[in-house]
């Protein structure tokens, strides 16, 4: 030991300087980013502080973990490898609660007292919580159902309280940004909201009353109630939230209450150590506190000449010219404040506002357009030919190039108009054009337009390859619209074709119910026509095929013209390609129920073609591995059985126990209705494939609670539905659909789901995807209670689907093209797949 | 059905028709295996049968005006260049045409 010790005494000491952040959310850690880029690694020891138990994380992307659009884990901006990567020091979960200027100390509540000799206060704000009566308990804490929006915890807390059940109505505090995200946010879970807003019109921050007014009719029209000049006086309630008081107003009934009444600094710290603080910690324009030659502050802690910034432009303008002095990089540096513009999707509405809300001077210009039947509004202020103020509501097709000439003042086009439209005025290329190769287009990542340019000359020419390579766009996503044009324009009009997310189908730039009523209503029954008629330059596209087929054929049921080359091998051929280029044969075997007579054959088959695997499913079938293609339809005809569905994307199996046939617990009969379930919906296409299953008790031993429609049969011959559970890549528990009173019904309202699923839900989206996103009160609402009238239409639809069945295995007897069946193996031998 | 010349050359495939419309067949040619991809403009189209990523049946692919995607995991070759336009390793390309009687002739080195 002691030898130990004096060889690592006798190592030369860590000369760096020693440089600790308080605090590690988009500000510290950005800061450490900028400080690292100007090789500051060399020069620091970092150690950094956060309050929050976790690496950091883009807090921007709150708003869609709380949707579900996104998984908590998949907004950290950098992982702990980073901070190991970069000799970075991290306490997580520690508050520091005094700097000792002086001695050049900083304690935590950890006990430890942390030397510095350069410190970095990052430590950004908090909600603002208002003067409420009955928010906290005698206790101090707040009362339950009570959320703040401002952390993961807050935003993990909230997405679990509004998941049980008995929570249907919320209230959101605050009808700026961050609540109206927190409002659309908890809609996807089923809940009712009401949005109360002291201000006399939404986001008053950032737009006039007319622009507010707009924005409320969108709102409004996603089914949030809007209260605006309310003030909250209580929270009712007393253990827990059921309601808020509102003054004037009669009281609102709720079981959660989000608070999005704006922000508050956090200086507490900078407060008790003597830092001068007003609104918040004051910062000269180098982002130093001033008289302290050491202390630096960045992002929402702080004033600079006056203003407190709650946006994250600012925050990254702030951090580069903390990196320049911190390093020594660049001493000239200096940070001029911000021109603020804020870009997003709020609730569903593209918002976008920068600098003035309206005119101020007499010879400011002032252009407006307002439809507010469609949600569009567009304002403009014109001051010495220059945009100095915009808001734009519903329509972001100007916002790129109104931005640039907002941030960078560029010359206005003669014809005003062409700024709110586009009638041949400079195009959003010109724009693009005029951006600087330093000027940032991802504030996310941090991606500058140069880095966007160099990588599509690189020979990367898709937007999404772009993507990947630089990151841009990756993060909040509202600058993806600008990444497109900067590709666009770097290719010089040669951008390779690119699968846009929101598309059916890479091929064709058609959102799935746009798409569908082209396709009605031009009659297009194949998949050539479909891209004749609607893709680019009528061209094909193998990506798209097998999408368009399954879509075609669930429209026009039998009046589709079934194209073979646009399916995929496993539905030419109607069984299941194996890595050896072998297939799968699984013999039908309805609720999983066989006979000796079907397994002596199934036997015989086996041995007659040296199948080298017999197999049981996970759907309770026999799998039949190995087959080669040419021996396909003689499998068949020897089984003589029709297909069991273990290919394509379409219904498959229904899992079943034995019920009250046999078992001593069975309430239901579940293999009876397993059965008539799979009968009537063999082989019905879909988005994705569908497994089912029926339990006669609640015991679950078909596992019905994880399965794409499941089925329990409980006390007192009734019947519960679920849909969108899995237990696959993903697992989740389906949501209750209904409870009913006979099998007959359970069939309709599966038929009735499944024919919804497949007229609404992405390509390859399955129900577990599809039923969270659309909400089950949504789909209650429209399947059980038939709440838009399209009940009967759905009930038809599939039925229409359901008489249009044949057997693709009589295929055997009259192959369908010519050599359907005939062998595509090489001759050599391939990798084979091991037999047991 | 090869027409049995052994190296390179021409090598008569039979009739066009045994490939419907925007599929592909394999065939031994020489020793070779290679896929024989009838586009839905008429054009034929020719390249090595066998997957260079996991030796997945070209044959079994979907295929465009311009690539043909692997059944198994999906890579795209170049129908003209077999170049793969996604990462993996080209396959062989061959000159193809129907003859005056439709029938597949493929060209080897």
């Amino acid at each position: 030991m002691t030898a130990l010790a004096s060889r690592g005494r006798s190592t030369p000491a860590d000369t760096r300087r020693r440089l600790v952040v308080i605090g590690n959310g988009m500000a510290g850690a950005r800061a450490v980013e900028e400080i690292l880029a100007r090789g500051g690694a060399v020069q620091h020891r970092i150690t950094m502080f956060g309050d929050e138990p976790y690496g950091n994380y883009n807090r921007i992307m709150l708003s869609h973990v709380l949707s579900g659009e996104e998984d908590a884990g998949g907004i950290f901006l950098n992982s702990l490898d980073w901070y190991r990567e970069n000799g970075i020091t991290l306490h997580a979960g520690v508050r520091v609660e005094k700097i000792d200027r002086f001695a050049k100390l900083v304690f935590s509540d950890d006990g430890r007292a942390t030397p510095y000799d350069v410190l970095i206060i990052a430590t950004g704000s908090r909600s603002s919580m208002p003067a409420v009566e009955g928010l906290y308990t005698p206790g101090g804490r707040l009362l339950q159902g009570v959320f703040a929006f401002r952390t993961i915890d807050d935003t993990q807390g909230m997405v679990s309280y509004a998941q049980q059940d008995h929570h249907r109505r919320a209230v959101v505090i605050g009808g700026g940004l961050l609540g109206l995200e927190a409002a659309r946010g908890l809609q996807s879970h089923g809940v009712g909201v009401d949005v109360v807003h002291s201000g006399g019109h939404l986001m008053n921050a950032q737009m006039g009353p007319d622009g507010g007014a707009v924005l409320r009719r969108s709102v409004e029209a996603l089914g949030i109630r809007v209260h605006t000049s309310s003030r909250t006086t209580a929270i009712l309630g007393g253990d827990k939230v059921r309601g808020v008081q509102l003054r004037d107003q009669p009281n609102i009934e709720c079981d959660l209450v989000v608070v999005a009444a704006g922000i508050r600094p956090n200086v507490e710290v900078a407060v008790t150590s003597g830092l001068p603080v007003e609104r918040a910690i004051v910062v000269d324009d180098h982002m130093r506190v001033p008289d302290e030659d050491e202390i630096y502050a960045v992002g929402e802690c702080v004033q600079h000449r006056g203003e407190v910034y709650g946006l994250v432009a600012p925050l990254w303008e702030q951090a580069a010219v903390l990196a320049d002095h911190v390093t020594g990089a660049d001493p000239s540096s200096v940070y001029l404040g911000s021109r603020t513009a804020t870009k997003l999707k709020v609730a569903g509405v593209d918002v976008a506002s920068m600098g003035l809300q309206a005119p101020e001077r007499d010879t400011d210009e002032h252009l407006v357009f307002s439809e507010p039947s469609r949600g569009v509004f567009k304002s403009i202020v014109i001051r010495d030919s220059k945009i100095v103020g915009a808001t734009l509501l519903g329509d972001s097709r100007k916002v790129a190039y109104l931005t640039q000439a907002f941030d960078r003042g560029l010359p206005l086009p003669e014809e005003r108009v062409s700024l709110l439209f586009d009638l041949g005025g400079p195009g959003e290329e010109a724009g693009v054009a005029e951006l600087g190769g330093d000027a940032q287009v991802c504030n996310c990542n941090g991606v500058s337009k140069r880095a966007i340019t160099d990588t599509v000359r690189g020979g990367c020419t898709t937007l999404s390859g772009v993507m990947d390579v630089t990151r841009a766009g990756k993060g909040c996503g509202s600058c993806k619209l600008l990444v497109r044009q900067v590709v666009e324009w770097a290719a010089d009009g040669t951008v390779d074709e690119d699968p846009a997310a929101e598309y059916y189908v890479p091929g064709v730039p058609l959102e799935k119910a746009a798409l569908m009523s082209a396709i009605r209503d031009r009659g297009l029954r194949s998949v050539s026509a479909v891209f004749a008629a609607l893709a680019p330059a009528g061209a094909e596209d193998a990506k798209s095929k097998m999408g368009l087929a399954s879509l075609l054929k669930m429209m026009w049921a039998g009046e589709y013209i079934d194209e073979r080359d646009a399916r995929f091998v496993n539905d030419r051929v109607h069984a299941n390609i194996q890595r050896d280029g072998t297939f799968s044969v699984v013999p039908q075997m309805k609720g999983g129920v066989t006979s000796p007579e079907q397994l002596r054959r199934i036997a015989d088959v086996a041995d007659k073609y040296n199948i080298p695997m017999v197999k049981l499913t996970g759907g309770q079938r026999i799998d039949l591995l190995g087959v080669p293609k040419e021996d396909l339809p003689k499998v068949w005809a020897d089984l003589g059985m029709p297909s069991g569905y273990a290919y394509g994307k379409s219904f498959r199996t229904v899992k079943t126990c034995v019920g009250q046939e046999f078992c001593r617990f069975g309430t239901g009969d579940s293999t009876k209705l397993g059965i008539e379930i799979e009968s009537r919906f063999q082989g019905i296409e879909s988005p994705a494939k569908l497994k089912l299953a029926v339990s006669g008790c609640p015991r679950n031993c078909a596992e019905s609670l994880v399965k794409d429609v499941g089925v329990v049969a409980v006390d007192g011959g009734r019947w519960e539905i679920y849909i969108g559970g899995a237990a696959g890549a993903h697992i989740r528990k389906g949501d209750l659909l209904a409870t009913v009173d006979d099998p007959g019904t359970v069939t309709l309202l599966a038929g009735r789901f499944m024919q919804y699923y497949r007229e609404h839900a992405n390509w390859l989206e399955r129900t577990y995807s599809f039923v969270p996103r659309v909400g089950i009160e949504h789909l209650r609402a429209v399947i059980v209670d038939d709440a838009e009238g399209i009940a009967a239409g759905l009930d038809e639809a599939m039925q229409r689907s359901v008489d249009s069945y044949t057997d693709p295995w009589a295929e055997r007897n009259d192959p369908f093209t010519p050599g359907q069946f005939r062998t595509s193996l090489p001759l050599e031998v391939l990798p084979r797949v091991p037999i047991r | 059905m090869s027409a049995g010349l052994s190296g390179g050359g021409l090598h008569v495939l039979g009739p066009v028709d045994q490939i419907p419309v925007g599929e592909g067949r394999a065939y031994g040619v020489a020793g070779e295996q290679i896929a024989v991809f009838r586009l839905r403009d008429g054009s034929l189209r020719a390249v090595s049968a066998l997957c260079p990523h996991k030796g997945g049946p070209i044959a079994d692919g979907t295929i465009d005006r311009n690539v043909v995607m692997c059944p198994l995991h999906q890579h795209a070759f170049d129908l003209e260049t077999g170049c793969s336009t996604t990462g993996a390793g080209p396959l062989r390309s061959y000159p193809v045409f129907a003859d005056g009687s439709q029938n597949v002739v493929v060209r080897l080195p």
